[in-house]
This record gives structure tokens, C-alpha cells and sequence, in this order.
């Protein structure tokens, strides 16, 4: 390869909004029911049913263009897309094309170089999600689901301005955090409530027209955004070097296999025959609704780092962990203001909470213990009431169950023996069935009182605190 | 009189005093629909069950003071395209052949609250897309004054079983003149109400920006009874209005002393039958000796009515009708090669010639190259001719005029030339592009003995105004 090459990426990701209710009806968008359970007239199509846009849409699509710098259109309107598809209860996806609420964003990332670099946004729209279509293997037929039909969707459409999987990536991580911290979505790529489709050209480096780009889909976490730009801009090069040129067409990316195959091409695009949606009357956003709208937006994640380093004693490298995910940020916060030092809380949240997430593959979204647990535990160890090694056991339960820890290191007995008589007892019985050790530690060696502490331990069952009995021992030594 | 002669305020009077009830009521309609329908075809579906059900529970209510109001007691004819939970609703067309709804229309629950008893479905052209209910496939409607003769359309069996007397008022609905023109060739009354003031929750939607319900009734007091319990906000329709004007029936006064009349010439012109012309302009003289204030003027823009009301639904029309593809319910053709032929097969069969016709019509002029020159242009138009008629009613409260050119055309005349049948719209769109409301009433018949209407505008929220010069033009002809 003499050439050198330079890839052209813009994004569209599809961001489905977390809202209780869908966008043109009040069925529940809750995950997992029963197949057509959440189904009513409107999101199943019926003939004279009608929508009727749901206020919250409306305001996360809002305060998303806020956040991203859009400029928002204060006349928009809903759009229908025609197309004929099972999954599409009416045959058209009531969208917007014409006049979408947001245009005109852009977000900064950081760049491989140190630097940073604004990603622009074209714009963004507000739509309603399709059902899931199910094949029956065995009966040879395809079931529709219509419950997920209706959940409301924003389309972020990015200009084409990145120009490699790294600012891919460090975009999408910008945008998950911005919808995160306002609560609009939990943006989880696996569970599909945040798509993004990857539209990606090459050029020879210098030149100022874009080559022919396609569009890849199918992308389910960032290894395989990853892997698809790195496959697709290999794909395109080779076409060019070997004289054949670049088809414009939507192609599948198969994680599995590492490769794409053409879905459609241009040629066979279809016409969506778009107009606007006569059953919705044109949004008017007000002047009021914006104000309101600014006035909820939360602190987002440049701001909350730069108040932790001035109100919290903790690393740099704590706060970006910390910060980098809203459930984590919001369990630190209320758990410090509970009364937790701030210190002690981010190691709780650093080690043991990072470490049960990464063994049990969970995401910070999945965290189900409460502050008010975790000020607790901390409460019992800052106290003496537990040592160390049994917190963390209490803790590893209440990551599973968020369970009291009070009552629970009551109820199992697991307080630790400040009983000093008690204590010495056991510690005189170690030293007279332990002559060896002792003779060890007499003679100078220090690593004997070790063992003497562990048999001690094991002896109350872990219910001392191990400073305690080393103190102990040294003096009946 | 007989229960089949009275009108619904004169039932529920009777059946508030006892002299009827609301049984003896649904049967007497019922067996004249027995009698009657197999010369008419007013109705796709009789529930005559279900109706004398409804009509027993009504009749307990009403002896148990629970339900006291003007439609108590009277049966009521819908409109095939009014969804009726647990009862077919067709639309007239084979594609819906099987389809019973989940759920009733708003406008329809407003009537069952005020105790009306439903008798059934009446017929139509197939989705309300035609002007004589001969697009149907079931059959078309005849009219009752002279069977050889079209009722009108779309809402034909509407206007036929209330001339008829196979229901004591009926429910239809008006995308380009679809209420008022068949109450015009049936000789009965019927009105569109401003866009927005009937719930379109519920009515299978032909084009959703000019669609709106209202009643077909024998008389003005009707009109007004039956419009103030079908108007009601729904938050369900984003395009429902709300309003706190709808007690109609306070309109029902003889008096039109001061009210500025304007007679379009535009719709006094070429193609207006000369005994329709002589019958609309008598009527106009009527209301002047009572003292209203009529005049002419040129309104404008008439011609352009017609082509951008057919871009305009037809393209609504196209997307409107997308959902009836043999897959979740209604016709799906037996053999079939895979989901695009399905559809394909399902709906080419399916939808009768007028339908596929505007949906080919309204996808073409949505189409990508087109779109500028069709369909936004029919937009303009659309808002030139509400500007027309806003610079008219400021100096007009009332605009009159025939509601046809001509009277009810022969049965199969129509068809065979749709541009002709387009252009019979010609009185009656404008006033769905512009969201107004319109009446038809009655005013005299031809040599033949059909029927003559004459149509009254107003603007929009108007209603009231357009009742009461009904009501005072009602009078003057009853005094004939």
C-alpha cells in the first residue's frame, strides 16, 4: 500500500429514551413482559386510532440538544416515513425529517494526540421504535411483538467528522455520559437502547471530496464498532487499490465471523414518500418550557470533576473512574452526604464494587445497594465493630441483596469481640498450643507473630480485630 | 305518528312521557329496516340484538331518572367507518370484511353515554373515497326518494336510512362534502361541523387533516341536538379542539334580522343546474324577508379547490391505508409467494378501483421529485383559500350556496367518468380545506321530485350562527 488513506466517520445512534410510558401512547415501555402485553390500539396501529405525543419525549429530546450545544427548533413538526414492514404496525414510522427539534450541536472529545477536537451534530430527532419480529422455527412462521413498538427513540446524526475508531468511540462515551447524567436514557449498547449505525469512507489523505461511503449496522458494543471501522476501512481499501470502486450501500456487520456483507444498496433505497403527520398538531416549544428545561439540566460529568477536586480529598484517577459513570457518581454523592468519609467511600466504590461488577458482568446501572447501606458498613469498620475481611464479606451480600448491614453483622453474630478478657483468653491458649512460633518470635523472628494473629483469628472465628491481637500478643510476648 | 316518522326529539319526548319506550322504539325502526333495506342497502350490518339489548338497559336507566337527555331512547345509524368494539366494521370495503374492532370511536361513546341505541352500520363508498356510495363492495345504496337515483356519498347509507326511515338520525362523515351532499339528494339535514369538534379517536381516517364526523338528521333541531352530544375534547385526538360553545341547541332561535349573507358567484356559475340555481336562490330570498342582509361577491380560487383537496387526501389517503395489509387482521389472499406478494395480492385484491386509484394518486404525488410540485403546492393552495374565505367573513357571517351542482345523478352515470365525479365536490371541499363548518338543508326538489340542498358556511367555531339560519329558513318552508 504506497497511498496513505484517511478515514471519514459519522455516527448515527439511536438512543431509546427512559421514559415510563411510549411516545404516542400510555402503554408501559417496561423491558421483558409477555409478547403484545403492552399493546393498545395506537401502538398496535388499529384502524382510527390516533397519537398523541407524550410531554417527556419532548423534554429529554431537549435537554439532550441543550447539552450537546443544538440549537433548538422552536416549530417542529413529526413527520410520517413510509414504509410496509410486519414490525411496523401502521407502515409508517411517525418520525421527523423536515423540521427536527434539535440541529446544529456538537460535542468536544479528546483526541489519541492529547488534544481535543468538536464532533458536530447534524441533528436530532425524535421517533417511535418498531415491534420484534420473531421466527417460529418449528411452526415455520414469524410471531410480531408489539410491546416495544412505540418506545420513544432519538436519532443523534453526527457530521462526518471523525476520523478513527478512537474518536468513535471517545463520541459515543461523550454522548452516553451527557444522556446518562440527565437521566434521559441508560444508553446500554448490549440491550440495544443505544444503537449506533456507522457511516464510514475513505480518502486519500490531502484530498478535499469524500470517497463513497457505506453505512454498517448490527454494531452491539464498542469492541465491534471498533472492529467493524478497522474491517470496513481495510474492505474499502482494497477496493481502490485493486481499481474497483466503493458501492454506496447499508451493510451488516457479523461480530462473529469479523466481517460485513451488503444489506442493500443504494439502487434498491426506498422511497419513504415522508410528509407531515396530519394526526399531530406542530410543536411549539416556548420560551418557558426551555427555561424550564435549562433550569432541571443536572451538573454534568467536566463540572462534577472539577467540584470533586476541590470539595472531595480523593485521586485524580478516583474521580475519573467515579465520574465516568452516573450510577457510581450518585451512590458516592449520597453516601458522602450520609456521612461517609469521602475517602474511605471512593475505596469502597474503587475495589470492592468495581471488582464484583467486573466478576459478575455488571454494569453500574445494575447497582442495587443503597447509600444509606453503604454508610452504614462504613459506620460499623470506622467504629472497630467489624474488621476488614468481615466487612467485605458483608458487603459482597449487600451488592447481591442490599441488605442492612447493622442488622445483618447482629443477626449472623459477626460483630467483632471488644471484650478484653475474652480476647486474652484465646490469645494465652495460641500461645501455649503454639511453643514452636513463639520460640520463633523470642529468637527475633518478627514474621512468626503472623501466625500467631491468623491462629488467633481463626480461633474467634474472625470476630477480633487483628491490630488489636498482634497488640496483644507483643505484650504477653 | 308512527315512532318511524318522528324525529329524534319528538321520540325521546315521548318516551320521557311514556307514550313509547325505548324498546317499542329500536323495534319499530327494526322492522321497518326489515321492510325496507332489501329495495335501499342503507345498511352493511344490522344489530338487531344488540340494539334491542341496549334499547331495554337505555329504558331502565331512563325510568330510573338516570338518563334524561334529548337522544334517551332514539336509535341511531353509524357509518361503516366508525369503530364499534365487538361489531364489524367494514368501511365498506372487502379488505375489512372481518374486522370487529377493540374498541369504540369517541364520538360514538358520547352517543351511548346519552343513551342513543345503535342499530347498526351503514353503508358508504369503500373508506368514504367516492360521491354515491356505489364504490361500496357491498352492493350500492339507492336512494330512497327515487331508487333509480345515487343518495350521495360518501356517508349514501347514512343519508338513505335516515330518509327512509330505517333509524330516526344517523352518524356520518364529511372529507370533502361526504355528509352534506348526500343529505342534499336524500332530503335530509345534514352538517360538518369546524375541524376539531368531534373526536376523530376512533374513525378509520381517509384524510386525517379534512376528516370530520357529524350528523344526518330529518330536521334542524335535530342537527343541533345530536352535534352537542357528539362535540367533546378528547385528549386522544392531538387535533381535537377544546371549546365551550357546543350547547348548539341555545341556536335554535327564528332569527336572522342583521345577518350578512354572502352568495359566492363563483358557485353560481357554469355547470349549476339552472333548477338548483332557481331553488338555492329562492331560499336566499326567503331569509332576506326575514331580515338577513344578502349580497354577492366573488370568493376566488374555487377552481383550485378541487385539485389540491385530491392531492391532498388522496396523499393522506396513501399513507392512512398503508395498515390494511393482510397481516393482523382484515382480507389476506389465499395464495400468496412470500410477504412482498402477500401484500401486494392481499391489497390489489383487497381495496376496490376508486380506492386504489387515489392511493396510486396520493403515493405519486409524495414521491421524492414530485413532492414540491403536488403535494407542498396543494399546501398553498390549501392556505390561499382559508385566506379567501377569512377576507370573506369579514364581512360575511354566513356564505350560501347550492351544495351541488346538480341532483342525485342516475345510479352507474358517475363512475365512469371519475374527473366528472371530482368535479360534483365543487361547493362542498373548499370548506374542509379551510376547517369550516357547513350545513345542508333541504330547500324544494327538481322537476323529477329529487331533492335540492342548500348549503350554508360559516367560520370557523361558527356553528351557532349557520343553526340558527337553518332553524329561521326551516320555519319559513314549513309555512309554505
Amino acid at each position: 500500500m504506497s497511498k496513505q488513506y484517511e478515514t471519514v466517520i459519522g455516527l448515527e445512534v439511536h438512543v431509546e429514551l427512559a421514559t415510563r410510558t411510549k411516545i404516542f401512547c400510555g402503554c408501559s415501555t417496561a423491558f421483558g413482559a409477555e409478547p403484545n402485553t403492552q399493546t393498545c390500539p395506537v401502538c398496535t396501529g388499529m384502524p382510527g386510532s390516533l397519537p398523541v405525543l407524550n410531554k417527556q419525549v419532548l423534554e429529554y429530546a431537549i435537554a439532550v440538544g441543550l447539552a450537546t450545544n443544538c440549537d433548538i427548533t422552536r416549530y417542529a413538526k413529526f413527520d410520517r416515513k413510509n414504509y410496509f414492514y410486519p414490525d411496523n404496525p401502521q407502515n409508517y414510522q411517525i418520525s421527523q425529517l423536515y423540521l427536527p427539534i434539535c440541529r446544529n450541536g456538537g460535542v468536544e472529545i479528546e483526541t489519541a494526540q492529547g488534544g481535543v477536537k468538536t464532533v458536530g451534530i447534524h441533528e436530532i430527532h425524535m421517533e417511535e421504535d418498531a415491534g420484534k419480529l420473531i421466527h417460529d422455527e418449528w411452526e415455520d412462521c414469524s410471531l410480531v411483538d408489539y410491546n416495544r413498538s412505540g418506545v420513544p427513540l432519538i436519532e443523534i446524526v453526527s457530521e462526518p467528522d471523525m476520523r478513527s475508531a478512537e474518536e468513535v468511540i471517545a463520541y459515543l462515551e461523550k454522548l452516553r455520559l451527557v444522556i446518562q447524567y440527565l437521566g434521559a436514557s441508560d444508553c446500554k449498547l448490549q440491550e440495544g437502547s443505544m444503537r449506533a449505525d456507522v457511516n464510514l469512507s475513505v480518502r486519500e489523505v490531502g484530498a478535499k471530496e469524500f470517497g463513497t461511503r457505506t453505512e454498517m449496522k448490527n454494531l452491539n458494543s464498542f469492541k465491534a464498532i471498533t472492529r467493524a471501522i478497522e474491517g470496513e476501512r481495510e474492505r474499502q481499501i482494497d477496493l481502490i487499490e485493486s481499481g474497483e470502486s466503493v458501492v454506496q450501500e447499508t451493510r451488516r456487520w457479523d461480530d462473529g465471523k469479523g466481517e460485513s456483507y451488503a444489506m442493500r444498496s443504494k439502487e434498491d433505497a426506498q422511497d419513504y414518500r415522508y410528509f407531515p403527520d396530519p394526526d399531530l398538531t406542530p410543536i411549539s416549544v416556548s420560551e418557558e418550557m426551555l427555561a424550564g428545561i435549562l433550569a432541571k439540566q443536572p451538573e454534568f460529568r467536566t463540572e462534577k470533576m472539577k467540584r470533586y477536586k476541590e470539595e472531595f480529598d480523593i485521586p485524580d484517577y478516583d474521580i475519573d473512574i467515579i465520574t465516568g459513570e452516573k450510577p457510581l457518581a450518585d451512590l458516592f454523592e449520597a453516601t458522602v452526604a450520609l456521612g461517609g468519609q469521602p475517602k474511605k467511600v471512593s475505596n469502597w466504590l474503587m475495589g470492592e464494587t468495581l471488582r464484583l461488577m467486573k466478576e459478575r458482568e455488571t454494569d453500574a446501572s445494575d447497582l442495587c445497594f443503597s447509600p444509606e447501606n453503604l454508610a452504614k458498613l462504613i459506620g460499623l469498620t470506622e467504629r472497630k465493630e467489624i474488621n476488614s475481611s468481615v466487612a467485605k464479606e458483608v458487603f459482597e451480600v449487600m451488592f447481591e441483596q442490599d441488605i442492612d448491614p447493622e442488622t445483618y453483622v447482629e443477626e449472623k453474630g459477626l460483630k467483632t469481640v471488644n471484650d478484653e478478657g475474652a480476647l486474652k483468653k484465646i490469645v494465652e491458649e495460641v500461645i501455649a498450643a503454639n511453643p514452636q512460633s513463639v520460640e520463633d518470635y523470642r529468637n527475633g523472628k518478627e514474621k512468626a507473630i503472623g501466625f500467631l494473629v491468623g491462629q488467633t483469628m481463626k480461633a474467634m472465628k474472625g470476630k477480633a480485630d487483628p491490630g488489636t491481637v498482634n497488640q496483644m500478643l507483643k505484650e504477653l510476648l | 305518528m308512527k315512532i318511524t316518522d318522528m324525529t329524534a326529539v319528538q321520540l325521546s319526548a315521548a318516551i320521557k312521557v311514556g307514550k313509547a319506550t325505548a324498546v317499542e322504539a329500536a323495534e319499530a325502526v327494526l322492522s321497518q329496516i326489515e321492510r325496507e333495506d332489501k329495495k335501499y342497502n342503507c345498511y352493511v350490518t344490522v344489530d338487531r340484538e344488540g340494539a334491542l339489548a341496549q334499547a331495554k338497559s337505555v329504558q331502565e336507566q331512563i325510568e330510573a331518572g338516570t338518563l334524561t337527555g334529548p337522544l334517551a331512547g332514539v336509535p341511531v345509524a353509524l357509518k361503516d367507518n366508525l369503530c364499534t368494539e365487538g361489531l364489524l366494521t367494514t368501511c365498506s370495503s372487502k379488505i375489512l370484511h372481518n374486522f370487529v374492532p377493540t374498541y369504540t370511536a369517541a364520538a360514538v361513546k358520547n352517543l351511548k353515554k346519552a343513551g342513543a341505541v345503535i342499530l347498526g352500520k351503514t353503508n358508504m363508498d369503500e373508506f368514504a373515497m367516492g360521491s354515491t356510495t356505489e364504490t361500496s363492495a357491498y352492493g350500492p345504496t339507492k336512494n330512497p326518494r327515487n331508487p333509480e337515483h345515487v343518495p350521495g356519498g360518501s356517508s349514501g347509507g347514512s343519508a338513505a336510512a335516515v330518509a327512509a326511515g330505517e333509524c330516526i338520525y344517523a352518524i356520518g362523515s364529511d372529507t370533502g362534502g361526504s355528509i352534506r351532499q348526500p343529505a342534499s339528494y336524500c332530503g335530509v339535514v345534514g352538517m360538518k361541523p369546524t375541524y376539531g369538534t368531534v373526536s376523530r379517536y376512533g374513525l378509520i381516517a381517509y384524510g386525517s387533516s379534512l376528516d370530520q364526523i357529524g350528523p344526518l338528521t330529518k330536521d334542524v333541531s335535530d342537527c343541533a341536538t345530536v352535534l352537542e352530544v357528539l362535540a367533546s375534547h378528547d385528549e386522544k385526538d392531538s387535533t381535537s379542539v377544546a371549546r365551550d360553545d357546543t350547547d348548539f341547541t341555545s341556536a335554535l332561535t327564528e332569527d336572522v334580522a342583521g345577518l350578512r349573507i354572502g352568495i359566492p358567484n363563483d358557485y353560481l356559475g357554469e355547470g349549476l343546474d339552472g333548477e338548483v340555481k332557481t331553488a338555492v336562490l329562492q331560499a336566499a330570498e326567503a331569509l332576506e324577508k326575514k331580515g338577513a342582509i344578502v349580497e354577492r361577491f366573488d370568493l376566488s380560487l374555487v377552481d383550485y379547490a378541487i385539485p389540491a383537496y385530491y392531492t391532498i387526501a388522496a396523499a393522506e389517503a396513501s399513507s392512512n391505508l398503508e395498515r390494511f395489509d393482510g397481516i393482523k387482521y382484515g382480507y389476506r389472499a389465499k395464495e400468496y409467494e412470500g410477504l412482498h406478494n402477500m401484500y401486494k395480492k392481499s391489497r390489489s385484491e383487497g381495496f376496490g378501483e376508486e380506492v386504489k386509484r387515489r392511493i396510486m394518486l396520493g403515493s405519486f404525488v409524495l414521491s421524492s421529485g414530485y413532492y414540491d410540485a403536488y403535494y407542498l403546492k396543494a399546501l398553498k393552495v390549501k392556505a390561499l383559500i382559508k385566506k379567501a374565505f377569512d377576507e370573506a367573513f369579514a364581512k360575511y357571517d354566513i356564505i350560501l350556496g347550492p351544495v351541488a351542482p346538480t341532483t342525485a345523478p342516475k345510479l352507474g352515470e358517475s363512475l365512469t367518468d371519475p374527473i366528472q365525479m371530482y368535479l360534483g365536490d365543487i361547493y362542498t371541499i373548499a370548506v374542509n380545506l379551510a376547517g369550516l363548518p357547513g350545513i345542508s338543508v333541504p330547500c324544494g326538489q327538481d322537476g323529477k321530485g329529487l331533492p335540492i340542498g342548500l348549503q350554508m358556511i360559516g367560520d370557523c367555531f361558527q356553528e351557532k350562527k349557520l343553526i340558527r339560519a337553518a332553524y329561521t329558513y326551516e320555519l319559513c318552508e314549513k309555512k309554505f
